[in-house]
C-alpha cells in the first residue's frame, strides 16, 4: 500500500524515500507497484473507442452517399427477409443486457447471469442470421461485386459483424466469469468485486447498445434511404 | 495524509521478455516506438538518397548498386519503376513510421504519464498492443520490398485508379500494393488504440493539484494530436478497406467506367477516384498536424527552459494548438485543387487554409516572445528548437502560397510542393524530435549526450536542410514536375541538372551528419557523463524523479502540484526556476 508522502520543500535533489540511485542503469529502482486507473478512465476509454468506430462508419456512409450519386450502375438489392429477424434479435439483446445490469445493481447475481447468458445467445443468433442473409443473397446470385449496392451491403454488414463479434467475445468472457464466480470456481485468480462487475457490465452495455444502434442505422441506410 | 484508494496490480516484471519485449511499462514502450522510428528513419533516408542519385546523375551507371538491387538497377541504371517504388516507400515509411510514431508514440508515451505525475498510461496492456500493432504494420510494409513485382509504385497517397488495379497497371501493384494497404490498416488500428489511451490518461490520471491549465504545453500537444488521430485514422481505415475490396473482391468504389489499362478494358464501372482523395485527405491533412503538433509542444517547453523565461502567452498557445487541430479538419480540399473540384469549394478550402496562418502566427510570435530578452543557453536541444521555429516559418510561408488555389494549379505537381512539405512536415518535425532527444536523453538514460557532437549535428542538419529544400522551390518555380524519375527527357529542364547535383551533394553530406547523431546516441548511452535528476534546471514533473526513473516513475510518491509549468525567473524566488512540485512561495509572483 502506498501512502501519500508530504512534499519535501527544502530538498531539490533526491528526497528521502526515493529509490536509490542505480547509477544510470535501467532498472526498476525500488520495485514499486503501479496504481490502477479510476473507473472513469475505463468509461472514457470505451467512449473514445466508440467515437473512432463512429468515425469509421461516418466515412463509410459518406462513401455510400457519394457512390450512390455516381455512375449508372446502382441497383438496390432486395432486402433479405431474415434481416428483420436479426434486427429483432439484436434489439432484444439490448433489452436483456439492460435487465442484467439492473439485476446486478439490485444484487441479484443469479438473474444477472441468466440475462447475460440470454444476451450472449441473442448476439450469437444475430451473427448467424447475418450469415444466413449472406448465403441467401449468394444463392440468388448476388455477390460483393454484383453492383455497388451489394458491395456496400456485404462490406457494411461485415464491418459491423466484426465489431459485434468482438463485443460478443467480451460479453462471453464476462458471462463465463460471472457464472464461474457464482459457483466459487474462481476463488483465487482475479476475483471481481461488485463494483468491478458493474463496471464490466456498464462498459459492455455501452459497446453493445452502440452496436445495436449502429445496426439499426445501417439497416435504414441500406434499405430505406434512397 | 490520506491513503490512496487504488488497488495495485502492476508489479515490475522480472523476466527479460516481460520487461523489455512485451512490456506494459509506458517508458519501455516509448523507447520501443522511438527505436522503431529510428530504424524506419534511416531506411527512409537511404531510399531518398537512391532517388537523389538518379536525379542528379541520370545517365551514370552504378555497378555497386546494380549488385545490391539486381532488379531495380538492371544494367547499372535505376529503372523508373524502381524510382517510383522508392518514392512510395520513402513517403509511407517517413509519414507513418517516423513522423507519426516518434513524436507521439515515442516521446508522448514516455513523458505524458510522467508530466502529469502518473505511474503509467491508463491502459498499459492496450499500450503494449498499440506498439506491437505498429511493429507488425512496419514488418508488413517492409515485406513489400521482397514480393513478386516489388514495392508499390502508387505513391504514399495511394491514388486510384493506379493503386486499385493489380499487376496489370505496373510492377509492385500486385501483392506489394496489397501489403501496403494492409500495413496502413494495421497502423490505423494501432494509432486508434494509442490515441484513446492518451486522451483517457491525460483526463483521468493527473496528480493532485495539476489542473488542466497547469499542464505543460507538450501534454496539450499530445492530447490534441490524439484527438486528431482518433477522428482521422478511422477515415483512412475506411478508405483502406474499400481499396482492398476494389483490389481483391471485384467491387468498384474507386474505379471509373471505361478504364483502359495496357490495352485492356477494365471491367468495372461507376466508381470515383476522387472519392479516395476525399477519404484520404480527410485523414491526410490532420495527419500533417499529427506530425507537427508534438514538435510544437516540445519546442515551447525547450525554448522556455533554455531561455529561462515562462512561455509567452501560455493560454494563447493552448488555444492556438486547438485552433490548428480544429481547422486542420476543414482544409483537406486544398490537396485537391487540381482534381477538378468546383471553384467555389476551392475558394472555401483556400480561405480556411489561409486562416490556419493565424494560430500558426500566434505560436511563432509567442516562441519569439519567449526568446526575447531571455538568458539563452545554446544547448543542442535549444539549437534544434530554434531550428524548428525557423523551419516552421520557412515552410509555413510557402504554405500560404500553395493554399491559394490559383497558384496551386501551377505549383501542385512541381518540386515546389516537395520543398514545402519537406520543410514543414518533414524536417521541422524531425528537428523537434532531435530537440526532444537532446533534451530528454538524460532523463531516459541517466546520462548526458555529447554537446559538441550535438552542435556539429545541428549545424550540418540546419545548413543541409536549407541547402536541400530551398533549391527545390526554385525547381518548382521553373515548372519542374515532381515524381518523375527521368527529367532529362524535357529540354527545358536541362538547366536544372546542376541544381539537382547540388541538392544531392547536400543530401549526402546531411545524411552523413545523421550518423554523427546515431553515434552520439549510442555512445552516450554507455559512456556519457552521469546525468543529475534535473540537469537543465527545468520545472515540469518528469524532472522531479531520478534519472532514469524507477518503474513506477516517482518511487511510490504521489506528487502534489503547486505551480504552473513554466515558472522561470520569478521575481523574489530563491532560484531562477520553480518546479511544479515546489511548495507555494511566500512572495508575490508578479
Amino acid at each position: 500500500m502506498v501512502a501519500t508522502l508530504p512534499p519535501k520543500p527544502e530538498t531539490y535533489g533526491r528526497a528521502p524515500g526515493w529509490p536509490p540511485d542505480d547509477g544510470g542503469n535501467r532498472d526498476n529502482g525500488g520495485g514499486f507497484d503501479k496504481p490502477s486507473p479510476p473507473p472513469s478512465a475505463y468509461r472514457l476509454g470505451m467512449g473514445l473507442a466508440l467515437v473512432s468506430i463512429f468515425m469509421l462508419f461516418v466515412a463509410f456512409t459518406s462513401a455510400y452517399v457519394i457512390r450512390q450519386g455516381q455512375g449508372q450502375d446502382w441497383q438496390p438489392i432486395n432486402l433479405p427477409v431474415v434481416l428483420w429477424l436479426t434486427t429483432a434479435l439484436l434489439l432484444l439483446s439490448s433489452v436483456t443486457l439492460e435487465r442484467a445490469r439492473q439485476r446486478l445493481r439490485h444484487g441479484d447475481e443469479l438473474m444477472c447471469n441468466r440475462w447475460l447468458t440470454a444476451t450472449t445467445l441473442l448476439g450469437l443468433g444475430f451473427l448467424i442470421g447475418q450469415f444466413v442473409a449472406w448465403r441467401q443473397l449468394a444463392a440468388d446470385g448476388i455477390y460483393i461485386n454484383t453492383n455497388p449496392h451489394s458491395s456496400f451491403f456485404y462490406m457494411l454488414t461485415a464491418a459491423h459483424g466484426l465489431h459485434l463479434a468482438g463485443g460478443l467475445v467480451g460479453l462471453g468472457y464476462i458471462t463465463v466469469k460471472m457464472w464461474r464466480q457464482s459457483y466459487q470456481l474462481a476463488l483465487a485468480a482475479g476475483l471481481w468485486t461488485h463494483p468491478k462487475k458493474e463496471l464490466a457490465i456498464d462498459l459492455m452495455s455501452l459497446y453493445w447498445h452502440f452496436m445495436d444502434g449502429l445496426w439499426v442505422y445501417l439497416f435504414v441506410l441500406l434499405f430505406a434511404w434512397t | 495524509m490520506e491513503p490512496t484508494t487504488t488497488i495495485h496490480h502492476h508489479a515490475p516484471p522480472s523476466s527479460f521478455i516481460r520487461k523489455y519485449i512485451f512490456s506494459t511499462d509506458h517508458k519501455i514502450i516509448g523507447l520501443q516506438y522511438y527505436f522503431l522510428a529510428l530504424v524506419a528513419a534511416f531506411i527512409g533516408m537511404g531510399l531518398s538518397l537512391l532517388m537523389r542519385i538518379k536525379l542528379a546523375w541520370p545517365t551514370e551507371t552504378w555497378p555497386t548498386l546494380a549488385a545490391l538491387f539486381p532488379e531495380g538497377f538492371a544494367g547499372g541504371q535505376m529503372k523508373p519503376e524502381f524510382y517510383l517504388a522508392m518514392l512510395t516507400m520513402h513517403g509511407t515509411i517517413m509519414v507513418f513510421f517516423v513522423l507519426t510514431t516518434a513524436p507521439q508514440g515515442g516521446f508522448g508515451n514516455y513523458f505524458l504519464p510522467m508530466q502529469i505525475g502518473a505511474a503509467d498510461m491508463a491502459f498499459p496492456v492496450l499500450n503494449m498492443l498499440s506498439f506491437w500493432f505498429t511493429f507488425v504494420g512496419f514488418v508488413v510494409l517492409m515485406a513489400a520490398f521482397f514480393v513478386t513485382g516489388g514495392a508499390p509504385i502508387s505513391g504514399w497517397t495511394g491514388y486510384p485508379p493506379l493503386s486499385a488495379l493489380g499487376q496489370i497497371a505496373g510492377p509492385g501493384l500486385g501483392l506489394g500494393q496489397d501489403l501496403w494497404v494492409i500495413s496502413i490498416a494495421i497502423f490505423c488500428v494501432a494509432s486508434l488504440l494509442g490515441a484513446l489511451n492518451f486522451i483517457s490518461t491525460m483526463l483521468n490520471m493527473r496528480t493532485k493539484g495539476l489542473d488542466l491549465f497547469k499542464l505543460p504545453l507538450t501534454c496539450w500537444a499530445w492530447f490534441t494530436t490524439a484527438v486528431l488521430a482518433l477522428l482521422a485514422f478511422p477515415v483512412l481505415l475506411a478508405g483502406g478497406v474499400l481499396l482492398l475490396l476494389d483490389r481483391n473482391a471485384g467491387s468498384s468504389f474507386f474505379l471509373p467506367e471505361g478504364l483502359i489499362v495496357s490495352g485492356k478494358v477494365i471491367n468495372r464501372s461507376g466508381g470515383s477516384p476522387i472519392l479516395w482523395q476525399h477519404l484520404f485527405w480527410y485523414f491526410g491533412h490532420p495527419e500533417v498536424y499529427i506530425a507537427i503538433l508534438p514538435g510544437m509542444g516540445a519546442t515551447s517547453q525547450i525554448l522556455a527552459t533554455f531561455a529561462r523565461k515562462p512561455v509567452y502567452g501560455y493560454r494563447a498557445m493552448v488555444i492556438a494548438i486547438f485552433a490548428i487541430g480544429l481547422l486542420g479538419f476543414f482544409v483537406w480540399g486544398h490537396h485537391m485543387f487540381v482534381s477538378g473540384m468546383s471553384p467555389f469549394s476551392g475558394l472555401a478550402f483556400s480561405v480556411i487554409t489561409l486562416t490556419i496562418g493565424i494560430p500558426s502566427a500566434i505560436k511563432t510570435f509567442n516562441w519569439l516572445g519567449t526568446l526575447w530578452g531571455g538568458r539563452i543557453r545554446f544547448t543542442s536541444a535549444m539549437l534544434f528548437s530554434i531550428g524548428f521555429v525557423s523551419l516552421f516559418v520557412s515552410g509555413g510561408v510557402t504554405g500560404m502560397v500553395l493554399g491559394q488555389s490559383s497558384l496551386d494549379l501551377f505549383y501542385h505537381d512541381t518540386y515546389f510542393v516537395v520543398g514545402h512539405f519537406h520543410m514543414i512536415m518533414g524536417v521541422a518535425a524531425i528537428f523537434a524530435m532531435f530537440a526532444g532527444t537532446y533534451y530528454w536523453f538524460p532523463k531516459m538514460f541517466g546520462r548526458m549526450m555529447h554537446e559538441g557532437l550535438g552542435r556539429l549535428h545541428f549545424w550540418l542538419s540546419f545548413i543541409g536542410v536549407y541547402a536541400i529544400f530551398v533549391p527545390m522551390h526554385i525547381l518548382g518555380v521553373m515548372g519542374h514536375p515532381r515524381r518523375y524519375a527521368q527529367s532529362t527527357a524535357y529540354e527545358f529542364l536541362g538547366s536544372a541538372l546542376p541544381l539537382h547535383e547540388f541538392i544531392t551533394v547536400a543530401a549526402i553530406i546531411m545524411a552523413l551528419g545523421q550518423f554523427i547523431f546515431l553515434f552520439n546516441l549510442f555512445w552516450s548511452m554507455k559512456k556519457g557523463a552521469k546525468a543529475p535528476d534535473n540537469p537543465w534546471e527545468a520545472t515540469t514533473l518528469e524532472w522531479a524523479t531520478s534519472s532514469p526513473p524507477p518503474f513506477d516513475n516517482f518511487g511510490g510518491r504521489q506528487l502534489v502540484v503547486h505551480h504552473g509549468p513554466y515558472e522561470y525567473s520569478v521575481p523574489g524566488a530563491p532560484k531562477d526556476y520553480i518546479m511544479q512540485t515546489d511548495p507555494p512561495l511566500a512572495v508575490a509572483k508578479h
